[in-house]
């Protein structure tokens, strides 16, 4: 048995201890706002913060986040009003919306890490995040805006 | 009584009646289905001149259009009203435009509007084909007759309550008013009475004068989905999850047409959560939805799942195709595109203008097999118990969906219910619902809901490619520089091999995308098909057919202007010619994008009018430092005109860097300027994504790359500096035409034209990959 903390949840889990934490969150715990898009970590569909680090929930197996906190994008903010998010809002960023989750994921930890990035630290850091919509322009501005108060 | 629901139930989907097909009656089972179940009113068929400036081909396509405000609007009590999309939401922002210009046109305040997702039902709700950038096009019209018959129903109540003539009252935000009385009475107050009238004749209706809009041609309007998509609860087809629902990833054939010869389940079953494994039997390739079959393992959870297929062993028999590969196919595409083919288009005498000219310039362009690869891969959940069926997925096309899972079936099409989720983006792919179809045959099987998760490899190597080609140009100039000859060959496995087997000619849809429709202003033209066979699924991708032409045609004027020593705009300019309508009369089948041409010309005025707006806007001549350089195409497609420039920077390494892009379109009267835009930002990096990287190669029959590593797509760091938008305001009664598509063309020529004035090298073969570091 398994227990792992997610958005400052206990659950449980008693099956395969290598089953990549992604699978978990969608299939087990429900929390289907975290995206498959490639499953090796090329995409960043599934970015997860796991402690403050932004990490791709399609290749970290359960047992690797044993003991630390898992935050998914439904726990990013209690009201969904983190600065990202807003900026998200407010620049009109998503089309079919299906990677931006883990954009905002990305982008929160970035901040987190670095709260006024520059414009090659923004395109740095979101690099791994790929939208085939091709929202980038709206990305980037977005995480300028929230870096500087939305 | 009035005819609101036009429908042709003898009109196939899917383009079946180019070419030859078995099944040519498959939709007539739904002859007067909506009629019996008493959603829709019979009455004569109205006359659609008197209702709009323009026509649409809207009523061609399978079903045509409803416009019963019964069907699309409800109002409680409360006042909420409920607004139907009935098409799918994919990223374009239908699923807020098209509501939006309900609301506009009943008056209904948008903040108390709630929008429901249609399931799949033509009869009831019209075409839902969601491709081809027709919505607003087709539906612009319709949802504005609907909001204007619920807004008359409303004053009609409204009046009678107060015993005064209907003419004295009038809906305003969410409210009629008697403004003679000082009187007024909320829509939720009105709604039982409304619901009482009778729906007013079309012909009758009062559409509101474009001055007094609200909503329309501002952008100030926020897609509905914004706030779910940001915080995690936006539905997709992936997170639909059922009690008992099982998960299943299949091993289908590697090589299109290929079979399981021999399958062995064992090691599968070793794996954590396995539960069982299926062989499925093979499909006809050809098949224009049908899956490919192979091997299914279900398990509980999707990692499960397809770490047990992953383990799975499989003989195939690749049967016919497996000999299918890029380098050797490319040359026997070129090698077809040196002699004569099916002539498509002909004025003058171009064999003879050629010999006779001055100089000929020949270009011959290569466009491998791209992958859609949208973010979410193909999935879906179904529910099949007994004779009915339940299907929740991505689906670009729900009616069709609906209709093939119950052939598929055997059951009757009312048994079957398609729920839309929200489409991780679509691109054509989810035009096709063979994943649907695997979801449906084995929840059958199995006797419990499935969910069927393809994984990204599964996407890339077994979907629906973009077709491969090469087009040929030779242009002919006289002494003085003008181009007086133009042959235009174009060779490429067709869609319409997946409807009909051997089929090597290109069909009118993809001919009328950038060949036959060639705009330019050239006395000895002849645009010619030689054969191809397919070896590979081709279906539609967006902008489809348009981005090899407009990569020959406006990388062929480049080259023109270079051997002619002329500024590229200006020999674009040139190339276009007079302002005026142009005349086709020797091609049999002008396609049009399904539009009628008498409101849908092919208009030179307007395709010079977004080269000269981008030119202006986008600083076209500004000098540039050395090893930058400036590129610009137009292209029209979904009858709506585009035009890009391009700014570029290589360094002596061969590194590519697009500082700039400027884009003018001009799609007509439109609804949501800001999605717009971001359509157009988005069709900038989809085709920075095929020019530069996109490539899916064949060797032994089998796609050779899997995922974002070998088939990779524009990220961040690589994205253009600035993308800036241009939108050319329509001119009164101007119809609307596509947005989702027609960016995408002009990009990747302009990309090239600006690398060839940064570099002197002249790309021919996309992608660019390294070809700039030699």
């Amino acid at each position: 048995m398994i227990t792992l903390k997610i958005n400052g949840q206990q659950k449980n889990w008693d099956g395969d201890p290598d089953l990549p934490l992604l699978w978990f969150l969608r299939d087990e715990a429900g929390l289907t706002g975290t995206k498959y898009g490639c499953g090796q970590a090329l995409c960043g569909a599934c970015t997860v913060i796991v402690d403050k680090q932004a990490v791709r929930a399609c290749v970290t197996s359960v047992s690797d986040v044993v003991g630390r906190e898992v935050t998914t994008i439904e726990g990013l903010h209690p009201t969904g009003d983190h600065a990202v998010q807003k900026a998200w809002r407010q620049l009109n960023v998503p089309q079919c919306g299906f990677c931006q989750a883990g954009q905002i994921m990305q982008a929160a930890a970035l901040l987190n890490d670095n709260p006024k990035p520059n414009h090659d630290q923004i395109r740095e850091a979101m690099a791994g995040n790929i939208c085939r919509c091709g929202c980038y322009q709206r990305i980037e501005n977005a995480v300028h805006l929230a870096s500087t108060g939305v | 009584m009035i005819m609101n629901i036009r429908t042709n139930p003898k009109k196939l989907r899917g383009f079946e009646h180019y070419v030859k097909v078995d099944n040519v009656s498959r939709r007539s089972i739904l002859k007067g289905l909506g009629l019996a179940g008493g959603f829709v009113l019979a009455a004569p068929v109205m006359s659609r001149p008197a209702l709009a400036a323009y026509q649409t081909g809207a009523d061609k396509m399978p079903h045509g259009t409803v416009v019963d405000p019964r069907v699309f609007v409800a109002i409680a009590p409360d006042g909420i009203v409920t607004i139907v999309a009935h098409r799918a939401e994919m990223g374009t922002g239908v699923r807020t435009s098209l509501p939006m210009i309900v609301a506009e046109e009943m008056e209904a305040d948008w903040s108390r509007v709630r929008i429901q997702q249609a399931h799949g039902d033509e009869v009831k709700f019209g075409n839902q084909d969601t491709d081809g950038s027709r919505s607003t096009r087709h539906y612009l019209i319709p949802m504005r007759q609907i909001g204007a018959s619920a807004r008359s129903m409303l004053e009609t109540a409204a009046a009678k309550r107060w015993g005064v003539p209907a003419a004295e009252v009038k809906a305003v935000n969410h409210e009629v008013v008697h403004s003679a009385t000082s009187r007024r009475i909320g829509f939720g107050d009105l709604a039982a009475d409304a619901a009482k009238e009778s729906v007013p004749s079309v012909e009758g209706l009062k559409l509101k004068d474009p001055k007094d809009f609200r909503y329309l041609g501002k952008g100030q309007i926020s897609v509905v989905d914004l706030r779910d998509i940001t915080v995690g609860t936006a539905r997709y087809g992936a997170d639909v999850r059922l009690p008992g629902m099982k998960y299943a990833v299949i091993a289908r054939p590697p090589v299109t047409g290929g079979k399981v010869a021999s399958f062995d389940g064992s090691a599968a079953m070793k794996v954590s959560g396995y539960q069982e494994v299926m062989a499925g039997s093979a499909w006809p390739w050809r098949s224009s939805v049908q899956p490919l079959g192979g091997g299914a393992v279900i398990a509980r959870k999707t990692g499960d799942a397809t770490k047990g297929r992953n383990a799975v062993k499989i003989v195939w028999d690749d049967g016919p195709n497996g000999k299918y590969e890029s380098a050797a196919y490319r040359a026997e595409l070129e090698a077809a595109a040196r002699k004569p083919g099916l002539v498509l288009r002909k004025e003058g005498d171009v064999e003879a203008a050629l010999k006779g000219a001055d100089k000929v310039i020949t270009g011959e362009y290569y466009l491998p097999h791209l992958a859609h690869v949208a973010m979410e891969p193909p999935v879906a959940v179904a529910n099949v118990s007994g004779d009915k069926a339940e299907i929740w997925g991505p689906v670009q096309s729900a009616g069709g969906t609906r209709e093939d899972v119950a052939k598929t079936l055997g059951i009757p099409e009312a048994n079957v219910t398609v729920n839309v989720t929200l489409l991780g983006g679509g691109f054509g792919r989810k035009s096709k619902c063979d994943f649907a179809i695997e979801a449906a045959l084995l929840s059958k099987e199995l006797g419990a809901p499935v969910k069927v998760q393809w994984t990204r490899e599964d996407d890339v190597r077994t979907g629906f490619l973009h077709t491969v080609s090469v087009e040929r140009i030779e242009a002919g100039l006289d002494k003085s520089g003008k181009v007086t000859a133009w042959r235009h060959r174009s060779v490429a496995p067709t869609i319409a091999s997946t409807f009909a087997a051997g089929a090597k000619n290109q069909a009118p849809f993809e001919i009328g995308m950038g060949l036959v429709d060639m705009p330019f202003e050239i006395a000895n033209v002849q645009c010619e098909n030689p054969e191809a066979a397919a070896h590979h699924r081709i279906g539609w991708f967006r902008s489809v057919s348009n981005i090899p032409r407009a990569f020959a045609v406006q990388s062929m004027v480049a080259e023109i202007a270079k051997a002619t020593n002329r500024d590229p705009k200006d020999m674009l300019l040139e190339l276009i010619g007079s302002p005026r309508i142009v005349k086709l009369d020797s091609v049999k089948d002008l396609w049009n994008y399904g539009e009628p041409y008498d409101s849908y010309p092919i208009d030179t005025a307007r395709l010079r009018k977004v080269v000269e707006l981008v030119a202006d806007k986008g600083g076209w001549g500004r000098s540039v430092p050395k090893g930058h350089g400036l590129g610009i195409a137009a292209h029209r497609s979904f009858v709506s005109y585009v035009a890009t420039i391009v700014e570029v920077a290589v360094d002596d390494k061969g590194k590519l860097t697009v500082l700039r892009v400027d884009t003018a379109i001009d799609c007509g009267t439109y609804v949501n300027p800001e999605r717009i835009q971001s359509q157009i930002e988005g069709a900038a990096i989809m085709g920075m994504s095929l020019a530069k990287h996109g490539a899916i190669t064949f060797k032994d029959g089998k796609v050779q790359q899997g995922n974002f590593d070998d088939f990779p797509v524009i990220r961040m760091d690589e994205a253009p500096g600035v993308t800036n938008v241009y939108i050319v305001p329509p001119g009164p009664d101007t119809p609307p035409s596509g947005v989702g598509e027609p960016g995408v063309p002009p990009f990747a020529p302009a990309l090239i034209n600006a690398i060839f004035a940064a570099t002197g090298k002249r790309i021919r073969a996309m992608p660019i990959g390294k070809q700039l570091e030699a």
